[in-house]
C-alpha cells in the first residue's frame, strides 16, 4: 500500500491534478503500482482496474457516472452556477482565471457532476466530483450543487450517492468554503429525517474538509480499496509528530479496521453493492 | 494547523488581517476560561466522552447566564508550557468533538440554551486522532448542531481554525470578537501552498479575508464585538462585559422561539450561505 508516498517522476499530468496515470504511449498504460504495462482497451474494460494487482486507477466524474447509470445514461443539473470570486483571490494567478482555465480544460463549471438517472431500473440521484477541476475542492458552488441534490433526494424520495474526490475545502473561496461543510451536513439532516438512504462513497482522494462533513455522515459511508482518505492529509500530520506514517495509515482498509466504513467495495461491484443496499433499506 | 505558536515574524507593512491574525494569538489575550469565569456563575465542568478520553482542548459543562441555567462548550487553550500540552495548543481530539456532544443533547433534553466559544488552530492532526476518526466526529458535530431544538450561540473568541472551529460553530447566532479570525486554512498553511514558503503568512492572510469585519461582509457571521482599544489582553473585565453584552441580546431574541422555529433559523441562516457568490451562467 505503498503507492501514496511514491514519488512518480515522468509524470505528465499537471501536479496538482494529481493523476497517478503514468501515460507511456497512446495505447499502453502502466500501473502506479505494480508497473505492470497494460494495453489500454484492457484497462478500460476493467473499469481502470489494474487486471494484475487491483489498483484502481483514479477515474473522471463522467466516466464514474457512466460506469453507474444504466446504460450510461443520466440527466445533470445546476450545471450552470458558477463562482463569482467572492474574495477576488490571487495567488500565482488571479482565482477568476484558474477558474476559466479550469472549465476549458474539463468542460465542466465548477468540481462537481451532479446527475439523476436510474441504476438497476431504480431512481437515484449521484454527485460525482471532478478531482481534476482545482483538486476537486469545494466552494459555494459545490456546496450548493450537493445541497440541491439533497434537497431533490428528500423532495422526491429519490436515494442519494455522493462518490467524493477531494482534498477538502476550496483555499481560494476562504470561509465561504468552509461554511458550506455546516450548510451540506444541516441538509443531510433533514434527509435523516426524510428517512431517505444516502450512502457515501470514497474514492482516491478524500480528505480535508469533505470527509469532516458530508463524506462521513452517509446511512452507508464505503470506498474503493487503496484509497486515502483522513481529515489532515499525511504530510500534515508528519510535519505535526515529525515521525513517519505506518505503513497503509489512511487507507479504506485502514477506515474498515478502524470502524468508520461499512465496507470496501471494488469498482466492478459498486454499482451492485449500491443497488442491493438500497433494496435492503427502501420499500 | 499544529505547532503555529505565535513566532516573531519579519516586520510586515501596514496589513491589518495580520495585526488582528497576531492578535488573536497573543500569549495574553483572554482564552474561554476567562471569560467564563466572569460571564457565568456557578460553573459546573464535566468530564468525557463516555466512550473513550476526558479531551482538555474542550471545556463543557452548565452554569448560570443572568441567573438562568445554560450550557458552555469551549475550545481551551493553555498559557505556560504545561498548561499549553495539557490543552494540546487548544487543539481537540475526536473525543473532545464527542464529550461536546455529548454535553449539548444534555442541553437539549434540559431545555437549557448552549453557548459555544471557538477558539483553536485547528482540529489536531495526528495519528490518534485519524484513527478514533476526527472527520467522523466533526462531520456528526456539524449535522448535530443542526437538529438541535433549543438556542445555539457562539462567539469567535481568537482563533477560527477551519472544520475543527467550525465543529463547534453551527449556531443560530455567531459573532466575532473584533480581533478574531476564522479560516478555512491557516495563512501559514496558505502560504506556504501558494507562495511555497509560510513565511509568507502575512500576505496570505490578507488574501483570505479572515477578518471579523470580512466575514461580516460576506454575510458569514451576525455582528463583530469590539475589543478594547489595543485588544482584548489589555482588559479582560471590559471584553468579557462586551461578549456578555452581545449573549444577553441574543439569548433574548431566542428564547421566545419554539424548538422548530429554532432548528429552521439555523438551518436558513447556514443554507444561504456562499449563494452571494453564485451565477447562473458559467461553464
Ligand atoms: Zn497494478
Amino acid at each position: 500500500m505503498a503507492w501514496f508516498n511514491r514519488q512518480k517522476p515522468g509524470v505528465e499530468a499537471p501536479p496538482d491534478e494529481g493523476g497517478r496515470k503514468v501515460r507511456t504511449e497512446g495505447l499502453w498504460e502502466k500501473c502506479g503500482h505494480c508497473d505492470q504495462i497494460i494495453w489500454r482497451k484492457t484497462l478500460e474494460e476493467a473499469m481502470q482496474v489494474c487486471p494484475k494487482c487491483e489498483y484502481h486507477f483514479r477515474i473522471d466524474a463522467r466516466t464514474r457516472l457512466a460506469l453507474l447509470f444504466d446504460n450510461g445514461e443520466y440527466e445533470e443539473h445546476d450545471e450552470k452556477l458558477g463562482s463569482t470570486d467572492p474574495l477576488k483571490f490571487v495567488d500565482s494567478k488571479p482565482y477568476a482565471e484558474r477558474l476559466a482555465a479550469m472549465r476549458r480544460a474539463t468542460a465542466l463549471p465548477d468540481a462537481l457532476i451532479s446527475a439523476s438517472g436510474t441504476m438497476n431500473g431504480r431512481r437515484v440521484n449521484i454527485c460525482a466530483m471532478e478531482l481534476k477541476f482545482i483538486g476537486g475542492s469545494m466552494g459555494a458552488v459545490m456546496g450548493e450543487q450537493i445541497t440541491r441534490a439533497i434537497e431533490r433526494s428528500a423532495r422526491e424520495r429519490v436515494p442519494l450517492v455522493i462518490v467524493s474526490a477531494s482534498g477538502g475545502a476550496r483555499m481560494q473561496e476562504g470561509a465561504v468554503s468552509l461554511m458550506q461543510l455546516a450548510k451540506i451536513s444541516a441538509a443531510l439532516m433533514k434527509l435523516d429525517e426524510a428517512k431517505v438512504p444516502y450512502i457515501s462513497v470514497m474514492t482516491d482522494p478524500t480528505t480535508g474538509g469533505v470527509t469532516a462533513s458530508f463524506a462521513m455522515l452517509g446511512d452507508l459511508n464505503i470506498a474503493e480499496p487503496g484509497a486515502l482518505i483522513g481529515f489532515a492529509g499525511p504530510r500534515v500530520i508528519e510535519q505535526t509528530i515529525r515521525q513517519k506514517l505506518p505503513e497503509g495509515f489512511q487507507t479504506s482498509e485502514f477506515l474498515l479496521q478502524h470502524g468508520f466504513l461499512d465496507a470496501v467495495v471494488k469498482r466492478s461491484d459498486l454499482k451492485e453493492f449500491l443497488c442491493r443496499a438500497f433494496d435492503l433499506l427502501m420499500n | 494547523m499544529p505547532d503555529e505558536q505565535p513566532q516573531p515574524t519579519q516586520t510586515a507593512p501596514s496589513n491589518p488581517a495580520w495585526e488582528r491574525v497576531q492578535l488573536a494569538r497573543h500569549p495574553k489575550r483572554p482564552h474561554a476560561l476567562d471569560y467564563i469565569q466572569r460571564i457565568f456563575t456557578g460553573f459546573m465542568e464535566l468530564h468525557g466522552d463516555r466512550a473513550f478520553a476526558d479531551d482538555a482542548a474542550i471545556v463543557a459543562g452548565f452554569g448560570k447566564f443572568d441567573d438562568r441555567p445554560v450550557a458552555v462548550i469551549a475550545q481551551q487553550k493553555g498559557r505556560d508550557t504545561k498548561q499549553k500540552l495539557h490543552r494540546n495548543f487548544g487543539m481537540p481530539k475526536p473525543e473532545g468533538y464527542r464529550k461536546a456532544m455529548r454535553i449539548m443533547r444534555l442541553a437539549e433534553k434540559f431545555s437549557r440554551p448552549i453557548i459555544t466559544f471557538l477558539d483553536t488552530p485547528g482540529a489536531y492532526p495526528g495519528i490518534d486522532a485519524e484513527e478514533r476518526g476526527q472527520a467522523e466526529a466533526i462531520a456528526v458535530s456539524l449535522r448535530e448542531m443542526s437538529r438541535l431544538e433549543v438556542p445555539v450561540v457562539s462567539v469567535v473568541i481568537g482563533e477560527g481554525g477551519s472544520g475543527g472551529a467550525l465543529g463547534l460553530g453551527v449556531a443560530n447566532r455567531v459573532y466575532m470578537l473584533e480581533n478574531a479570525y476564522y479560516s478555512v486554512i491557516t495563512p501559514e498553511s496558505c502560504a506556504a501552498i501558494i507562495y511555497r514558503d509560510s513565511g509568507e503568512a502575512a500576505r496570505a492572510a490578507a488574501a483570505l479575508r479572515l477578518t471579523a469585519q470580512d466575514l461580516l461582509g460576506l454575510g458569514l457571521i451576525d455582528a463583530v464585538i469590539p475589543e478594547p482599544p489595543g485588544g482584548a489582553q489589555l482588559d479582560y473585565d471590559a471584553t468579557a462585559a462586551a461578549i456578555q453584552q452581545t449573549l444577553r441580546g441574543a439569548l433574548d431574541a431566542l428564547r421566545p422561539m419554539n424548538a422548530a422555529s429554532l432548528v429552521e433559523d439555523r438551518y436558513n441562516k447556514f443554507r444561504q450561505m456562499g449563494n452571494l457568490f453564485l451565477s447562473q451562467e458559467a461553464g
